[in-house]
């Protein structure tokens, strides 16, 4: 299926990143937008809150981000597409419902413009130190699909591709920019409704009286149908059985949240979506993601200039992790050097996944500002065999 | 089947059709309530003629909560306090359904208590149905916003000395449109209110005075569900129209029921059609729904 074109703005715009995730949700054909301001997050909001009155939908500056992340379910369920917009502290008051989403699997995306934390932090600055609170943030056993885009245009495109992401495989998807792609313009090209690739949400159509909200296939992953369509079924945050009902018991826990996570787990290559640049014959891979991707290139290429042997690894998808592809580069590598803007997050999922078979250097950022070339350089110097 | 059962006459009850026979029994103690509850809830769709694929139940969590999972029409058991915030997003991406929300003081006017004088506020066009127990009961019985000065609470357990809202005094201040108590005693009542509240365009509030036999009951030493029963019968007072900062409910002290809001207000969606289009004149098309 092809994009509706009411929301898509075909052409050649200068915009900023806030501005163009605004855009790429328009053209992925979300409808309903609920969410409560927050810098550096707001302009995603006002963009669509202008937008949408002329495209057809519905935005609500909800009185909270818990509010915002409910609505954007109940949105879903009745058939819309929805998504919220945050930053750290909203992000944190998400948490909840975001485990509501995943229980119920909902088709959803929020996107995270991340600023410096912990707490208030630094409201205008960058920062990366979400990206683990993305994987981990709600309580319960999970997975999750992130992306983090590192420029206005792919905020536009990662945004179709979150919604894509979420409609295939039910589960609320995360887009975690940075105030940096939230806050820089740059020149975006939005092509044609009939160039832009939906993925339909997956709705049931067989006998109603057969319909249960969470039978499945061989793919994991329930057929949907919307409040009002005559199914009358029940859903609920609550260990649930194929009827959707509340179900007390281990062996029910088990079958469900391993479900959960297996929908995800068994597709991980299918899944991640990885940009790799000269990794063939490399001894050290520098791994980066969003703002941290652009930043390291300068460092990337003085190295390559002065003779050393380095590959890049940008991830397009951050969650789930690239576990596979991670573990086989250990083998044939000396060094990955991790460059994101926190203390170290990634970095440990990398260190996991390398095993001891290459070494593993960070190179951190408390935040607030992007790193320095010069150290990402040193990084990928110190540790060259 | 043995061929004496097929004989039987078959076992059905009037409610069958809303309700999930499957799920039941359920969950609540006896002389609980809750079960009046639904029973006027579905009366009062019945007497509004309603199709049962045209009205949905958002819960939020408690003894209340679980309503969502015996109504055998499109529901949805939520989060803790946020029943009325998902029940806006399902309202607003498809405004022709009857929303209803379904749920306890605890959950509606404590943690959810944001989200309710909000909808209030924006006037969202959903039914609430707040019933009050005067409790958490879910948990075991702690206070709760509603819990009358001096009652017992096992996080009072020296008796209340908060001061409680009052629920319809809340829900008028922030702009409800239809705003009646009554107790689990007054059923027939009850169904007419639950009815005016889902005809009724915008934010309407029912609150329902309902025993909890096994906590609250128990705990203030007040007898069975029964004897509160009775206590409603013997204490309550019906003044339609009263003031509702009049309202306050002291501990087995008289409660005063009845129909004390219904006032015309746009609602949400009405109001943002009739700005955008003073706004946007023709190029502005209603929004009805972002569902297809
Ligand atoms: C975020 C969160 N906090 C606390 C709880 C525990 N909890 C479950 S029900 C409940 C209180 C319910 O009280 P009320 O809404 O009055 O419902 P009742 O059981 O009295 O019908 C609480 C505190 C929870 N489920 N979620
Ligand atoms: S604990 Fe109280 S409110 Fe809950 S089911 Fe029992 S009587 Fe009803
Ligand atoms: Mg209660």
């Amino acid at each position: 299926m092809t994009a509706d074109p009411k929301g898509v703005l075909t052409g050649a715009h200068y915009l900023d990143g806030d501005h163009a995730a605004a855009e790429g949700a328009l053209a992925a054909g979300c409808r309903f937008l609920a969410g409560y301001p927050i810098t550096p997050s707001t302009e995603v909001a006002e963009r669509f809150a202008a937008r949408i009155p002329k495209v057809g939908g519905c935005f609500i500056q909800m009185e909270d981000e818990l509010g915002s992340m409910a609505a954007i379910l109940g949105a879903a369920w009745a058939g819309a597409k929805s998504m919220t917009v945050t930053s750290g502290p909203g992000f944190s008051l998400m948490m909840e419902n975001l485990g509501l989403g995943i229980m119920m699997e909902v088709p959803t995306v929020l996107i995270n413009v991340q600023r410096g934390g912990p707490s208030t932090g630094l409201p205008t600055l960058p920062g990366q130190a979400d990206i683990m609170q993305a994987r981990w943030g709600s309580h319960g056993d999970y997975e999750i699909i992130a992306v983090a885009p590192s420029s206005p245009q792919e905020a536009f495109d990662y945004m179709i591709m979150a919604f894509n992401f979420s409609e295939k495989y039910r589960v609320p998807t995360l887009v975690m920019m940075d105030e940096c792609v939230g806050h820089m313009t740059e020149k975006i090209v939005i092509p044609e409704p009939e160039e832009i690739e939906i993925v339909p949400r997956k709705y049931y159509d067989g006998p109603k009286e057969d319909y249960l909200p969470y039978n499945v296939d061989t793919d994991m992953i329930p057929w949907m149908v919307k409040a009002g369509d005559g199914y009358r079924f029940h859903t609920t945050g609550l260990t649930h059985d194929e009827r959707g009902y509340p179900v007390m018991n281990a062996e029910c826990q088990d079958k469900l949240v391993n479900r959960l996570l297996d929908k995800i787990r068994s597709r991980v290559d299918e899944i991640v979506v990885l940009e790799e640049d000269q990794i063939e014959g490399a001894d050290t891979v520098v791994i980066s993601y969003g703002i941290s991707s652009r930043v390291a290139i300068p460092a990337i290429e003085q190295a390559r200039a002065d003779g050393m042997k380095v590959g890049s690894l940008r991830m397009v998808t951050v969650w789930p992790f690239p576990e596979n592809r991670i573990r086989d580069l250990a083998q044939k590598i000396g060094k990955f050097v991790v460059v994101e803007l926190n203390c170290g997050q990634m970095y440990y999922e990398v260190e996991r996944a390398a095993a001891g078979n290459a070494e593993t250097l960070l190179v951190p950022h408390a935040g607030g500002w992007v790193h320095d070339s010069e150290d990402i350089y040193q990084a990928i110097k110190g540790g060259e065999r | 089947m043995t061929k004496e059962a097929t004989l039987e006459p078959e076992l059905s009850h009037p409610m069958d059709d809303l309700l999930r026979m499957d799920r039941i029994p359920h969950i609540w103690c006896p002389t609980c309530g809750l079960g009046t509850v639904v029973t006027a809830f579905a009366s009062a769709i019945e007497k509004l003629q309603l199709g049962l694929d045209d009205i949905t139940v958002v819960s939020g969590i408690g003894c209340t909560g679980r309503v969502a999972g015996y109504v055998k029409i499109d529901s949805f058991h939520t989060t803790h306090g946020r029943a009325i915030p998902f029940a806006t997003g399902l309202h607003l991406a498809n405004p022709k359904l009857k929303t209803v929300v379904i749920s306890g003081d605890g959950d509606l006017i404590s943690i959810g208590g944001n989200h309710f004088i909000h909808a209030a506020r924006r006037n969202v066009d959903l039914t609430v149905i707040c019933v009050n127990n005067f409790i958490y009961a879910m948990t075991g019985g702690q206070v709760a916003p509603t819990t009358p000065l001096t009652a017992n609470a096992s996080t009072m357990p020296y008796g209340n000395f908060e001061q409680p809202f009052s629920i319809p005094y809340l829900a008028d201040s922030c702009g409800a449109v239809y705003v009646a108590r009554w107790s689990a005693l007054h059923v027939r009542r009850l169904v007419t209110a639950i009815a005016e509240a889902i005809a009724k365009p915008g934010f309407s509030v029912v609150e329902v005075i309902s025993p909890c036999s096994t906590l609250y009951s128990r705990r203030n030493r007040l007898g069975s569900g029964l004897d509160l029963m009775r206590f409603y019968h013997d204490n309550c007072e019906i003044k339609h129209g009263a003031d509702t900062r009049e309202l306050a409910i002291g501990f087995q002290e008289k409660i005063t029921v009845g129909k004390f809001i219904d006032r015309d207000r746009p609602t949400f969606v009405e109001s943002m059609n009739n700005w955008y289009g003073k706004v946007f004149g023709d190029e502005y098309e209603p929004y009805e729904g972002s569902v297809k």
